[in-house]
């Protein structure tokens, strides 16, 4: 067998073609992210989106830069007051600054909607990749389970789980929120993992490796995931709005975050029963609410459109 | 179908002396993010009635756009024609109104698709395909226009039509599908097919069967046929003159005699040495290096010079070679043509 | 130089059946696709052995078989001796260094999101024992080269390299094993004309210089003949004609051979006419449900009633001096015929 070294130094390249002309004037090799990140930037619906994101999350993280004050700093005598200094909202029917309320909300929703969001994510993918790779009896097992899950009433199972989670009265509840969430939301995703390794699975670079002697791991991580975890991905950030939303749903009806802890969803509840002698109490927060909703969902689709390899 | 006869007379511009079709410098852009595409950039044809005429090229040399130009189906945005005229006999076709056109597109000029299994809608059965042309275009009945629909899968030579007629698209094998969809296309019985690569799905035994079928129709109905293809086997067998184009220009235009023994454009000639032959054992096969240009980024001049072995100054700037007159009938787009007939 | 009548790989009986079932919960087995019925080929050092047929004869299939991406029903597949239907786990993969795939479509057949560097070393990860760590980006560029692309492109991905370039890349990832035996499954189908002759030319060059034996599988029967030493005809599932280049080409005697050679235009149009032209009547069978006796009888103009009882063996016979499987099987040259 002639040496492949020898070969190289002999033999000039056979009608070797010249530079391809279907390069971008960078010359830089381009992977489907950096396509992707070229679609995006270029995309107002994701800036707006990112742009809203970035600054809810530093709202989370960083409620002071907003110049808020203390949520918890309630006093009855300034009950349904008016806006002054930092309050720029006013007072609750606590007397809380409404402003102050709402931002430091943030920092709950966020934690929820993020946690919740990653356990539903390894659970989803756990049970995409392995329905979708193997196949068969596995599938059909693991199939049916998902469909048992989508069964289950999800306000039913959320009391339950809450309840049961939740028992010391002391602590506000953030981990037994954040489990049922996680718990109960994994299955859309499963499901999208599962019919894009499906898809994957067949294609003709995973039969090549399988021909070289690639085992399952090998053909798992390397192959099929990425290249079908973009759907996932995308799935999992509007699933992070969706979180949000339902940690205030459950908060606003008593099953979600309690004690002292501060939420949308509570601010919410609680401004519910006075909304006709002071609106801005309930308004505010659900405005936040709905425009953090929005922009994770907007973020998902546009993220969604750029990788798509199809929309080239 | 006096009512047909009453429709085409009334069109704007009808010459019965004009040729049955004629396409006159045409040029198409697609206006894409990354530039302009220029996919056809100045081609001529002419076709006479049971005349075939065979657009032949490669991927990207924009044969399939012209196609869909004439047809005028190009996806518009991001396609423009942005010069020329298509004129069916003499009527200006760019400058009818979009129903009058599209009276034209399945009356006179019809078009038939590479792969047949997307081209037919796969939820409706092929009666009912076929007879909605009947009946939305002739205004039949019912029952006439299913009777209609057997005749013509009989003439395309579908076995059992009567009983196929109820049949889907994917209860035909590839080449009755291919059948069906060049009954489709002849229904209303159109003086000019254009035929987008209508075989290079199909194995070659069914291949023959279809280019069978279509030179015994055209021949039936004196119909003008435009071939479109990359196979320079199945152009020899069925047409009567080629144009050859490369990078959405016609480069070479000839009999199809005179083109195969002796060619006088250099990519005609590499084209046909490349090619590897049933009924020879041939060493190395001659290779064209480089690839054809990105059709954002036509190379000045002659748009084959950065490939071609005949390749000189002259060639590298503009003006682009214009069609020299090779023989009565018979041009060439290249400076040098009397070099590459010579050899 | 070795031996040039070696052989190096040899099946016996391969036979693949897909199961046809019904039923939800419990499947059934209602019937079976048989795509390859019994396949004997011999494959020599330094040949090219090419396999013909339309769709559905059962190539695929085959070439699929003969890298283990399926395994068959009975049969077997011998490489350098030894059956690789046998082994499993750590053999099988040893074994599968020997006999390497070219797939027939460059846009899907390498991994988008992977770089051509990766891609082509991967063999190497997969199988550290051919070279050590070290070697291997050398390794890869040279395999670039040998192809005749750019080792600098080596972090480039698929979609910035065009059709021809793509298969090229795939040509170098089958090579990277030095592997003695390439299967070739319509390597050329999928590219442009003046593309094919590229690498065409290379794969020839690649054989000469590397001594490599190619099971070439096409529908072309142009490219089949011009690269194969011999060649192989296929019919739902049998071979049906099997002999050298002169043999099938200028002395076809089966009546499917001879109807597909005729059938193949040739790109000379003095010939319109002339040619001895047998058009197949009606469709190819399913491969579910083939006809008794031999499989081409219902399309065949020779059929006789014993074709209907007796099944041919792909044989020498009285009329045929290399291997054929028709009762009648006589020769004529349906390509030079004018």
């Amino acid at each position: 067998m002639s040496d492949l070294e020898a070969v190289a130094a002999t033999q000039g390249p056979t009608g070797q073609p010249p530079e391809p002309r279907h390069v971008d004037k960078r010359d830089k090799p381009r992977s489907l992210a950096g396509d992707a990140w070229n679609d995006l930037r270029r995309s107002k619906v994701f800036w707006f989106a990112a742009i809203l994101v970035v600054v809810i999350v530093a709202m989370a993280a960083f409620p002071a830069l907003f110049g808020a004050g203390d949520p918890r700093d309630c006093a009855l005598s300034r009950q349904h007051g008016s806006p002054s200094g930092t309050a720029f909202f006013g007072y609750d029917f606590q007397g809380c600054d409404v402003y102050a309320k709402t931002i430091y909300g943030a920092r709950a929703s966020i934690e929820v909607g993020v946690l919740a969001t990653l356990l539903s994510g390894v659970i989803g993918l756990a049970f995409g990749l392995g329905a979708g790779y193997f196949g068969g009896w596995v599938d059909a097992f693991l199939s049916r389970f998902v469909d048992i899950v989508l069964g289950i009433p999800f306000l039913l199972a959320a009391i339950v789980l809450a309840k049961r989670l939740s028992s010391d009265p002391t602590n506000n509840g953030i981990t037994a929120v954040t489990v049922t969430l996680g718990v109960l939301g994994w299955t859309t995703a499963a499901r999208i993992m599962r019919s894009s390794v499906i898809a994957s699975k067949n294609q003709d670079y995973v039969a090549a490796a399988r021909m070289l002697g690639a085992g399952p791991a090998r053909l798992m991580m390397r192959h099929i995931l990425p290249n079908s975890i973009a759907a996932f991905i995308v799935v999992l950030t509007i699933l992070l709005g969706t979180n949000i939303a339902t940690e205030a749903t459950l908060s606003f009806l008593g099953i979600g975050l309690k004690g002292d802890a501060v939420s949308w969803g509570i601010a919410i509840s609680e401004a519910g029963p006075y909304v006709r002698v002071a609106p801005a109490p309930l308004i505010w927060p659900s405005v936040f609410l709905a425009a953090t909703v929005l922009a994770f969902i907007m973020l998902g689709d546009a993220i969604r459109d750029a990788f798509d390899p199809k929309l080239r | 179908m006096t009512n047909i006869t009453a429709q085409i007379d009334a069109l704007p511009g009808l010459d019965p002396h004009a040729p049955l079709l004629e396409v006159t410098n045409l040029h198409v852009e697609f206006r894409t993010q990354y530039g302009i595409s220029r996919a056809v950039n100045g081609a001529n044809f002419k076709l006479a009635p049971g005349e075939t005429l065979a657009i032949l090229g490669e991927s990207g040399c924009g044969k399939s756009v012209t196609a869909q130009a004439i047809m005028g189906i190009l996806d518009s945005p991001p396609g423009f024609v942005t010069q020329g005229e298509v004129k069916y006999r003499g009527v200006d076709l760019q400058k009818l109104p979009e129903n009058e056109r599209r009276k034209v597109r399945a009356n006179q000029i019809a078009m038939i698709f590479q792969d047949a299994l997307s081209a037919l809608n796969p939820v409706f059965t092929v009666g009912y395909q076929l007879g909605e042309l009947f009946r939305v275009h002739r205004g039949m009945s019912r029952g006439d226009a299913k009777r209609r629909s057997v005749e013509l899968l009989d003439q395309v030579k579908i076995p059992a039509a009567r009983a196929r007629i109820g049949d889907f698209p994917h209860q035909f094998s590839g080449g009755m599908r291919q059948r069906v969809m060049i009954a489709m296309a002849l229904a209303l019985d159109p003086e000019v097919l254009i035929a987008d690569e209508p075989t290079t799905a199909l194995d070659v035994t069914v291949q023959a069967q279809i280019m069978g079928l279509l030179a015994e129709l055209q021949q039936q109905r004196n119909m003008g046929l435009i071939l479109i293809t990359h196979d320079m086997g199945v152009v020899a067998d069925v047409a009567d003159r080629i144009s050859v184009m490369y990078a959405g220009k016609v480069v070479e235009e000839a009999p199809v005699y005179d083109i195969y023994a002796r060619p006088a454009h250099p990519y005609t000639k590499a084209l046909l040495e490349s090619i590897p032959r049933l009924d020879k054992k041939g060493q190395e096969l001659n290779v064209i290096r480089g690839l054809p240009p990105a059709l954002t980024a036509i190379p000045k001049g002659c748009a084959f010079n950065p490939r071609c072995a005949y390749a000189q100054d002259a060639c590298r700037q503009d003006p682009a070679p214009p069609p020299h007159i090779v023989a009565p009938g018979r041009t060439a787009r290249c400076h040098f043509w009397t070099e590459v007939i010579g050899e | 130089m070795s031996d040039r009548n070696d052989i190096v790989l040899e099946t016996k009986g391969l036979v693949k059946h897909f199961p046809i079932t019904q039923g939800i919960l419990f499947q059934s087995k209602v019937g079976a696709v048989r795509a390859v019925d019994g396949v004997d080929i011999q494959l020599r050092r330094g040949e090219t052995l090419g396999i013909v047929g339309e769709s559905g004869c059962g190539k695929s299939t085959l070439a699929k078989l003969l890298v283990a991406l399926e395994k068959p029903t009975s049969g077997a597949i011998n490489v350098r001796g030894e059956n690789m239907v046998t082994l499993k786990g750590g053999a099988l993969r040893r074994a599968r260094r020997n006999i390497q795939m070219v797939l027939q479509d460059p846009y899907t057949s390498l991994n988008p999101r992977m770089t051509v560097g990766d891609i082509i070393g991967e063999p190497f990860q997969i199988h550290p024992e051919v070279t050590p760590r070290k070697g291997r980006a050398r390794a890869v560029q040279d395999l670039l080269d040998t192809v005749g692309l750019n080792p600098d492109h080596i972090n480039r991905y698929p979609h910035q390299f065009s059709g021809g370039q793509r298969q090229r890349i795939g040509i170098a990832r089958a090579l990277a094993l030095k592997p003695e035996i390439i299967v070739c499954d319509e390597p050329v189908s999928a590219l442009d004309v003046s593309i094919q002759a590229q690498v065409i030319n290379l794969l020839e060059g690649l054989q000469n210089d590397l001594g490599l034996s190619y099971i070439f599988i096409a529908h072309d029967l142009s490219v089949v003949r011009h690269i194969s030493d011999r060649v192989a005809v296929m019919y739902l599932g049998k071979i049906v004609e099997i002999g050298n280049d002169e043999q099938i080409y200028e002395n076809p005697t089966h009546p499917y051979t001879q109807a597909l050679l005729s059938a193949v235009p040739v790109p000379d149009p003095r010939l319109r006419g002339h040619r001895d032209q047998i058009v197949l009547e009606g469709d190819v069978p399913s491969p579910a449900n083939p006809p008794s006796g031999c499989r081409f009888r219902t399309r065949c103009w020779k059929a006789q009633s014993i074709c209907a009882e007796q099944e041919p063996l792909l044989q020498i016979r009285e009329r045929s001096p290399h291997p054929s499987a028709c009762h009648f099987a006589e020769p004529r040259d349906v390509v030079h015929a004018i």
